[in-house]
């Protein structure tokens, strides 16, 4: 998310706003990919133990809650298209309308959050936590890894809300904006994968 | 800053301004790669002082002067310390950080405030690690399991801390591969860059794809310490393999993020001092590439002995030969290089023949223990310590002390005395030998590598290794004094003493903040030496 910062005009740089633009673009994206390969590792992790133990994965599975796990998918699919209306509604010098649909994709996140709260304390409950089982293990360390970068996404959101509100977002210049959302994208993304290989296996 | 106009500032020298708060808050990429320059440096010191403490007590059979514990804690201090803070951001964050803008004719990175913070992030990992020397780990750099997670020493911070300095590795590489791909100056192609910018950015492009996975590798070691996750724990159908796995998949690509930078500093140095154009300009420039796509599919070569089937160490043994193609191919074109070449054997030179010379030595030695027969008999032993000390420090520092000597005046203004330098060098080099090829002799006789004690008949190799690095210790002191005294007392620099090609050259000694009145126009690529006048 580092990847986002704006270029300063620092001791009178001279840098032309198309190089900005793409700089920043590109630099996002080697973020992104970095972000895959550490994920990379922990799906690495659940093919093997999958392998050797199909039964836990088959039973223990079950264990999860498939409803909150699918409302949590649907959130943040939500949350993807009102940043993208966000992006969009900037690139049309509607900075009023990027505000809202960030404050709404920021909210959609919390509302992840919320969820994700009551599932694991429900796990909690039934005595059930990281290190009951190699499953488990893995559901607290994938899905846990997962809502850090959710944490770290909204901090970012709220970040530009906050620049928008200041009037520094136009037509000519949404840059931050739009890599703010490709990371966010990239979150809803992993989660995408993380629902099926979790919850929806058997 | 401030009473100045901008046009000012531009031509202001950039060591001009005093004052610790000037430094720690600069975004100029001299700036921050001086500041990562001396706090590597204070690392090297540091790591090198235990080193010199483990070869005393391993001057003679028995208890020396540490116990076993103490020893273990020692070389697991050097190692971790010597990899993570001194060599991994080692030639990337210091020369890369001052010369890459310099050599593409930019005036700073890409993101200089993303730059700033990564050396940020450097001090705070740094300063977690010397914070975990409270109760510190003994499990040597490599943090295999199970041992990793049952010892009672702090491995928790200490790898939480190396977990922080990837952060800033990748930001790092991030960085320079942006700032090579979109601010070259104009007319500067691909291939007029400079080689040591094609080994940043394959150093870079290693940054950024191998270190998430140690990064992950060491929060599920925490997470096992902690949590008892059990991924890597048998007891709980775990598998201590798999750790060894992600260990080496960034370790072993992170052994060509430490070395291929020192090969773009050898392909800068020994041009100038032979006064002739670069042979093989492409094959060098793409060889880095094709190390750092090969290193990505060698790891496993570290666990041959491990457990793994006979079928994948036969294909990792074959992939890991693969990396000697493109390694050899750079040998053979600097040596292309020096042939009827006028050499003029000044001290960033006399390093530069030394890497050639030393590295070839590791690189082959490589070889061996690439093979599985002979990898059998000298894993664990000492021969894998003398061939990674050939690697690190007979080609890594070697190419650090000698883009030390050549740069010195470039980037602090001043010249150091040339005679002590090549004193030092001697010393060095002499050091350097006789402290590591005994072990090579010692590793074939059978000795194991990580033992606070061995049996006599290893005594008198032993006693040489320990005197040699006594030399070597001597030889970097002085090194480190003539290039201190060079600060302080040493003649003002040229713009250009040694008559190079490369923009860096082209401004002045030190050089201004924005580094460029204007953006050159390049129409050339660097190495144009004896047709021109130079």
């Amino acid at each position: 998310m580092e990847g986002v910062e704006k270029i300063e005009h620092v001791h009178g740089h001279h840098v032309d706003p198309v190089v900005e633009y793409q700089s920043l673009k590109f630099g996002m994206w080697l973020f992104i990919a970095t972000e895959l390969l550490l994920f990379g590792g922990l799906f690495a992790a659940y093919t093997i133990f999958r392998a050797k133990f199909p039964e836990m994965f088959a039973e223990q599975h079950l264990e999860l809650n498939k409803t909150l796990g699918a409302l949590n998918t649907a959130v943040l699919i939500l949350s993807s298209l009102t940043m993208a209306l966000g992006v969009t509604s900037i690139q049309r010098g509607k900075p009023k309308r990027l505000a809202l649909f960030l404050l709404l994709t920021i909210l959609l996140g919390l509302a992840f959050g919320v969820n994700k709260y009551f599932e694991y304390s429900a796990k909690f409950h039934h005595h059930i936590y990281p290190g009951t089982s190699i499953f488990f293990s893995l559901y607290f360390t994938m899905t846990g890894l997962h809502m850090l970068h959710v944490f770290a996404g909204m901090a970012l959101l709220t970040t530009m809300l906050v620049l928008t509100l200041r009037g520094r977002f136009s037509d000519k210049y949404y840059t931050p904006v739009e890599v703010s959302g490709l990371y966010w994208h990239l979150v809803d993304l992993i989660w995408i994968y993380l629902f099926p290989l979790l919850y929806l296996i058997a | 800053m401030a009473n100045h106009t901008i046009a000012e500032t531009i031509t202001i020298p950039y060591l001009e301004e005093k004052g610790l708060l000037s430094w720690l808050t600069s975004t100029d990429h001299k700036r921050i790669s001086i500041m990562y320059l001396l706090s590597i440096s204070t690392f090297f010191v540091l790591a090198g002082i235990s080193a010199l403490l483990l070869r005393f007590e391993l001057l003679m059979p028995g208890k020396t002067i540490v116990d076993a514990h103490t020893y273990n804690v020692l070389f697991t201090f050097h190692g971790a310390v010597m990899v993570f803070l001194f060599i991994v951001p080692g030639l990337a964050a210091s020369f890369g950080n001052f010369l890459i803008p310099l050599m593409i004719g930019a005036r700073d990175v890409a993101f200089p405030r993303l730059n700033l913070m990564s050396y940020w992030i450097y001090l705070l990992g740094a300063l977690i690690i010397l914070i975990s020397l409270s109760k510190p780990a003994d499990t040597g750099w490599t943090f295999y399991t199970p041992y990793s997670i049952r010892t009672g020493t702090d491995v928790i911070l200490l790898t939480f801390g190396i977990f922080v300095l990837g952060f800033s590795s990748i930001l790092t590489g991030l960085n320079f591969i942006v700032t090579i791909h979109k601010l070259r100056a104009p007319g500067m192609t691909w291939h007029r860059l400079p080689l040591f910018i094609w080994a940043s950015y394959a150093t870079a492009i290693l940054q950024v794809l191998a270190t998430p996975v140690i990064a992950i590798s060491l929060l599920l070691l925490i997470a096992e310490r902690v949590f008892g996750i059990g991924f890597f724990d048998p007891a709980k159908g775990g598998d201590p393999i798999l750790f060894q796995h992600f260990f080496w998949f960034y370790s072993h690509p992170a052994v060509y993020i430490m070395i291929i930078p020192a090969m773009g500093v050898i392909s800068e140095v020994i041009p100038v001092f032979s006064r002739k154009p670069i042979f093989g300009y492409k094959a060098i420039a793409y060889s880095s590439l094709a190390i750092a796509l090969i290193s990505f599919f060698v790891w496993a070569h570290h666990m041959f002995v491990s457990g793994m089937s006979e079928v994948a160490a036969t294909i990792f043994s074959f992939l890991t030969f693969l990396v000697a193609i493109p390694t050899a191919i750079k040998v053979f074109n600097w040596t292309a290089t020096l042939y009827k070449g006028s050499i003029d054997l000044k001290s960033p030179m006399l390093y530069a023949l030394s890497f050639i010379f030393l590295f070839t030595i590791g690189g082959l030695t490589g070889v061996f223990l690439g093979a599985l027969a002979a990898d059998v008999h000298l894993h664990d032993t000492y021969f894998v310590v003398a061939h990674m000390h050939y690697v690190m420090i007979g080609g890594t520092i070697m190419g650090f002390f000698a883009a030390l000597h050549f740069w010195y005046p470039k980037m602090t203004g001043k010249m150091f005395n040339e005679k002590v330098a090549k004193i030092a060098w001697a010393f060095v080099f002499i050091g350097f030998n006789v402290t590591f090829f005994p072990q090579f002799i010692l590793g074939t006789q059978g000795m194991p590598r990580r033992y606070a004690d061995y049996p006599p008949q290893f005594h008198s190799l032993n006693e040489l290794s320990s005197i040699g690095s006594w030399i070597l210790g001597i030889g970097m002191f002085v090194m480190a004094i003539n290039l201190l005294r060079g600060l302080f007392n040493g003649e003002k620099a040229p713009q250009n003493p040694f008559n190079s090609l490369s923009l860096e050259w082209q401004v002045p000694s030190p050089p201004p903040h924005e580094n460029f009145e204007e953006i050159p126009h390049v129409t050339d690529w660097t190495y144009g030496y004896g047709k021109k006048s130079a």
